[in-house]
């Protein structure tokens, strides 16, 4: 089966800097094998995804979508793309327009690939709310009348609500509290097994990592150390860095 | 004499919102208590009252005693004494917490010289040995470093060394290894842990990580929605929480640690 995103031995370097952020970068994603890239701040895993989401042109190397080259010029191959791939950011405070009304945020995809207008998207956007369990009254309301979690739950309705295959999330989970944590993993693994939603996350939280993710590829300074099934590469890292990863996990007491 | 005695402690906002309600918490000379709670539970503003260091407009009744001078209604000049010498801090974000446009070793420099009248070589040789204590390499180069030259971890071990300058009898971390990538807070909790050892020093660790505080200290205090929910032994809490609240946080906390114990086929 066709992968739906590939990147083949990518790089990406920044405009007069010779050392690349991310170099020789090969890894598949198909569908139903959700992806997660752990590795520590300055690894590379934010500049993978923004690779991977066409934000950010590989300097060598190539991104492919459904086996095709990603061209961010081709704007059919691009609306195709858009449709399939969304994506969700860490920050629900900033990623959200504090001018426009939930209904108003969450239907943007809608319009913007020309699905729906505005008057015809309100039983999608309706559908997408309540998927991710928020008040059928919230489209009326406005970012700032909801918490973190409610916040990051509107996210992801804006996200879904085109049906997408795959969802990009950069730290999805991270400035959220351990309760609200749990309910949003809860909510996104509900995603998975009922919409096909297969996930690319980067995350530097394991356990999140290991919840959700079939696939793990490890990033260290811009390089895959090691990639394969979540329970192996958590469960019995072949690389050091790896394992000390892994045993520098803060457990409960026992 | 407990070296931090707090007795229905109240903070409320200028609107009249309360945010710490009746808190009491007491801490022997040498303890260590970790606070837990999850945003807006009021274990942050808890640890600025103890330092008088609330932002304006907020309101404090109730009893704040820092070995023995008490920090509700006391003037700066009272405070000022108190600060770094009887109890220092340590911040979340190392970033916000050193002064991005001061070498590092100046602001090292600052409580040594205002506390313990150090000058010249002798001020130079104890930045130095105070960026030496926090197992910083090179700290000649770290000294002459802006904070923006060295990295998140290296950056909260200097708020760490001023923190430690002045030898304070409590160190409260407020969420001191949040910000830092794992294998940077599993060292960072080693390198407290042995230094407040070393120095008998009393610990008010804030986190919202049952798991990170239980490294650091053996009692522990839930709060939530500004109040005391449950107090106690941190293994006695993990194993068997007796709050609602509590309950749900370590059941929380215990369902995403259960997704690391995987077993692999390899």
């Amino acid at each position: 089966m066709t992968p739906v995103l590939e990147l083949n031995e990518a790089s990406f370097s920044y405009r007069g800097h010779a050392a690349p952020v991310v170099e020789d970068i090969s890894l598949t994603v198909e569908t139903g094998q959700s992806l997660a890239l752990v590795g520590e701040s300055g690894a590379g895993k934010t500049t993978l995804l923004r690779l991977l989401l066409g934000l950010a042109r590989a300097t060598t190397g190539t991104v492919r979508f459904d086996g095709e080259e990603l061209k961010p010029r081709n704007s059919e191959q691009m609306r195709r793309f858009r449709r399939s791939v969304q994506c969700v950011f860490q920050d629900p405070y900033s990623s959200l327009d504090p001018r426009q009304r939930v209904g108003g945020i969450v239907s943007e995809p809608l319009r913007s690939l020309g699905l729906d207008s505005r008057s015809t998207a309100g039983p999608k956007v309706a559908d997408a709310l309540e998927r991710v369990g928020l008040p059928a009254d919230a489209a009326e309301r406005y970012p700032h009348e909801f918490s973190g979690g409610q916040r990051q739950r509107i996210a992801i309705a804006r996200a879904t609500v085109c049906d997408p295959r795959v969802l990009l999330a950069d730290e999805p989970v991270s400035a959220l509290d351990v309760t609200t944590r749990v309910k949003v993993v809860d909510l996104l693994n509900e995603l998975k097994q009922e919409r096909g939603l297969t996930l690319v996350m980067v995350s530097h939280d394991l356990s999140v990592v290991a919840s959700l993710c079939e696939r793990t590829a490890v990033l260290e300074s811009g390089h895959i150390v090691e990639q394969g099934g979540t329970a192996q590469v958590l469960g019995a890292p072949a690389h050091p860095y790896t394992r000390r990863l892994v045993e520098s996990v803060p457990r409960l007491p026992a | 004499m407990n070296i931090l005695d707090v007795r229905d402690l109240t903070i409320r906002t200028a609107d009249g919102r309360i945010l710490v309600d009746r808190l009491s918490l007491a801490m022997a000379p040498g303890e260590r208590l970790g606070l837990i709670g999850e945003s807006g539970s009021g274990k942050s503003l808890t640890t600025l009252a103890v330092l008088g260091l609330l932002p304006d407009g907020m309101t404090v009744t109730g009893s704040a005693e820092l070995a023995g001078t008490q920090i509700v209604g006391a003037s700066e000049k009272q405070l000022t004494g108190v600060r770094g010498q009887d109890a220092a801090i340590v911040f979340q974000e190392p970033l916000t917490a050193l002064d991005p446009l001061m070498r590092v070793g100046r602001q090292i420099a600052e409580p040594l010289s205002r506390r313990r009248g150090l000058k010249g070589a002798e001020l130079k040789r104890a930045v130095v040995a105070a960026l030496e204590q926090v197992r910083l390499p090179e700290p000649d180069r770290i000294a002459r470093a802006f904070p923006h030259e060295i990295s998140g971890g290296q950056r909260q071990r200097v708020a760490l060394a001023m923190a430690l300058a002045c030898e304070p009898k409590l160190l409260i971390a407020d969420e001191p290894t949040t910000a830092l990538d794992v294998t940077v807070q599993s060292d960072m909790l080693d390198l407290l842990d042995t230094l407040v050892r070393e120095r008998d020093m009393a610990v008010l660790f804030v986190s919202h990580d049952l798991a990170v505080v239980a490294r650091v200290t053996e009692r522990v205090l839930v709060m939530k929605d500004g109040r005391a929910v449950e107090e106690g032994d941190v293994r006695e809490i993990v194993r068997t929480p007796r709050e609602e609240y509590t309950k749900a946080l370590v059941e929380s906390a215990r369902q995403l640690e259960s997704a690391l114990d995987l077993r692999s086929t390899r």
